[in-house]
């Protein structure tokens, strides 16, 4: 008779290997395929900026696309930044608990469930005429519509863990603070934030790392120029972004080149969650 | 892979849950998405009048030529012919079947102006990103009488790999050697300027909403989306507005045995010079994986079809024009040089 405690061990267990095998799986296949890259143009594909597809003079490299895909992401996250970290202010400590509260982060959270080809969409329709208006583009493709659509984009995620824990700092705290005469303001700064600083900034990472991995939005609206962006304004391309393009008819060295991309993007996401996660220990220890 | 894998998950599905009984067959095919209209018409057409089922997947050109390769459809289909490397590569020979005629058309969005014409010169000096401006004296000097816009000049191109591409680079590659040495042919390409879009959709779509923009579309997505274009110079210096004739038009000459030409830049003085064949590649002999006599009967039969009067009919309907005469001669005797076990079998 096996007992039922070892039953939910073993469960457990293989669950748990099965994400180790698919998540290992998936980097084998990816570096698998990045073979080829790897042995006809070498670790100059990361740093070369050239993408010639064209039969007989074909050149690839990936900077051109991890420039556009940083650039992207640190524009979304910069503007995800006051709105996402204020908004999980009012709903999780100023208006905690009330009506107003509810609703909003109920809102915020249904930004999280729309389809990224809608947040497309809108970027194409309503927010590049309008950033052709401001004049700050002629056609209003580029880097920086692209990155405040990914903004809004990712700000569901950062205010709802932020907002989880503001509400998990411990109220025993704030209220001795309070007792002993501060006000808000300075609850906010010198207890609530230094108590939650290392979640918040958690939350950003996340939010960072799903702007760097979206495709469709940012295919409708960055202008898929295959170059490093003369500007924040100009048309450039991101790695996710030109692997949906390019995958449908791509081959050899090409398909090559493509699951490459992958593989950096995958690589840089994991630096990147890697760099929180030392920012956190700073935080915390 | 991915494209096999989802070839595989449809024909089982058939396979499962189509009608088992032994005297019908299911053919699918895979391939190009230029000519996907017409071979949606068409094999709706077919099947709804001769009960054969057949299944066509929209994966692109690239995708055609692998799942033949990988013998797991009965035909496939591109926009650009296997040249002989290409053709080396596959597992055993194929022939090619041009189906239809489609072109590219340069869109534009210029509020006010009709009836642009652009010359060769003017198409490499706008898609190189030598002229920038629309009231350029180069594109005033070929169209005398219309005023043009004060507008910056914003190229819009296909983000994604297409046939589409390949027979716009194809035609500039053969009206400007410095396109040919610096840009070249292909189903992507090194851009000199300009944005991208994904698909016929997306690159209309962006012209519609950007004012100054020119790109090329699918002839039958903008003829049936009544997008404004260009006429544009033909070899024989004439201005040539792309319409089902002039398209036509373009494949009146010489066409060689296999039919494996560009039909771009065409010596026709009436002829839209950026206009191309679509082709059905299969192989020549039809006995592989397992395949019965009757799927390879069915095959040709459906092929024969679809270059015959009433699919070329069903063709125009969707915008594309009609194989001329000769090339469906020419065509027949490639269709009929397909065998079964040695065997021959269209009739």
């Amino acid at each position: 008779m096996i007992s039922s405690e070892r039953v939910v061990k073993i469960v457990l267990f293989l669950s748990s290997l099965l994400i180790i095998l698919v998540t290992a799986g998936m980097v084998l296949s990816l570096m698998n395929g990045s073979i080829p890259v790897f042995k006809e143009i070498g670790l100059r594909f990361i740093i070369s900026s050239q993408w010639n597809p064209t039969e007989g003079s074909e050149e690839y490299g990936a900077m051109a696309f991890i420039a556009g895909t940083l650039m992207t992401s640190f524009i979304a996250i910069i503007i995800c930044f006051p709105l996402a970290f204020s908004t999980s202010l009012f709903i999780g400590e100023y208006y905690s608990g009330t009506r107003i509260a509810r609703i909003v982060g109920t809102l915020v959270d249904m930004l999280a469930g729309i389809p990224s080809i809608v947040y497309g969409l809108w970027g194409f329709y309503v927010l590049r005429p309008l950033i052709v208006d401001l004049g700050l583009n002629a056609q209003g493709f580029g880097i920086f519509t692209a990155g405040v659509v990914l903004a809004i984009m990712i700000i569901p995620y950062a205010t709802s863990i932020s907002t989880e824990i503001i509400k998990m700092v411990s109220s025993d705290l704030k209220e001795a603070a309070y007792s002993l005469g501060a006000t808000r303001r300075e609850v906010i700064l010198n207890v609530l934030i230094p108590n939650a600083r290392s979640g918040i900034f958690t939350s950003f990472v996340l939010a960072f790392g799903r702007a760097l991995g979206e495709t469709m939005a940012v295919t409708m609206l960055i202008g898929n120029a295959n170059i490093i962006p003369d500007s924040i304004f100009g048309a450039g391309n991101t790695m996710a972004s030109v692997i949906a393009n390019q995958f449908g008819e791509a081959e050899g060295l090409k398909l090559s080149a493509l699951i490459t991309i992958g593989l950096l993007l995958f690589v840089i996401t994991g630096i990147i969650n890697g760099i929180g996660k030392l920012i956190i220990k700073k935080f915390n220890s | 892979m991915k494209t096999y894998t989802l070839i595989l998950a449809i024909a089982l599905f058939f396979a499962s849950c189509g009608n088992s009984s032994s005297d019908s067959v299911d053919l699918t095919a895979a391939g190009a998405t230029f000519p996907l209209p017409f071979y949606n018409v068409a094999i709706k057409n077919y099947s709804s009048t001769t009960g054969q089922s057949i299944t066509y997947g929209g994966v692109g050109s690239g995708g055609g030529i692998r799942s033949l390769k990988d013998k797991v459809v009965d035909f496939g289909a591109t926009d650009a012919f296997l040249n002989q490397e290409k053709e080396s590569e596959m597992p055993a020979e194929i022939v090619h079947i041009p189906t239809c005629i489609g072109a590219v058309v340069i869109a534009y969005n210029l509020p006010g102006v009709e009836g642009l014409k652009l010359s060769n010169e003017n198409l490499q000096d706008i898609f190189m990103g030598n002229i920038t401006s629309w009231n350029d004296e180069m594109i005033a000097a070929t169209n005398p009488g219309i005023t043009l816009p004060d507008l910056s000049v914003t190229v819009v191109q296909r983000s994604d790999g297409s046939g589409t591409t390949y027979i716009f680079s194809d035609f500039m590659s053969k009206i400007s050697t410095s396109w040919a040495d610096q840009v070249g042919r292909g189903k992507s390409l090194k851009w000199p300027v300009g944005i991208g879009a994904k698909g016929n959709p997306g690159v209309a779509g962006t012209i519609k909403m950007t004012e100054g923009a020119v790109g090329y579309i699918g002839s039958e997505f903008a003829f049936a989306q009544k997008i404004p274009f260009a006429e544009v110079e033909n070899s024989a210096g004439n201005y040539i507005l792309p319409t089902l004739e002039s398209i036509s038009a373009a494949a009146q000459g010489e066409i060689p045995t296999d039919t494996k030409v560009m039909l771009t830049g065409s010596s026709d003085p009436a002829a839209y010079p950026i206009s191309g064949f679509t082709w059905i590649i299969l192989y020549k002999e039809q006995n592989y994986n397992n395949r019965t006599q009757k799927q390879a009967e069915e095959t040709v039969r459906f092929l024969s079809w679809l270059i015959d009067k009433d699919a070329q009919a069903l063709a125009q309907q969707v915008h594309y024009a009609p194989l001329p005469e000769p090339t469906v001669a020419q065509a027949r005797a490639i269709l009929g040089s397909v065998v079964y076990k040695g065997q021959a079998l269209s009739k």
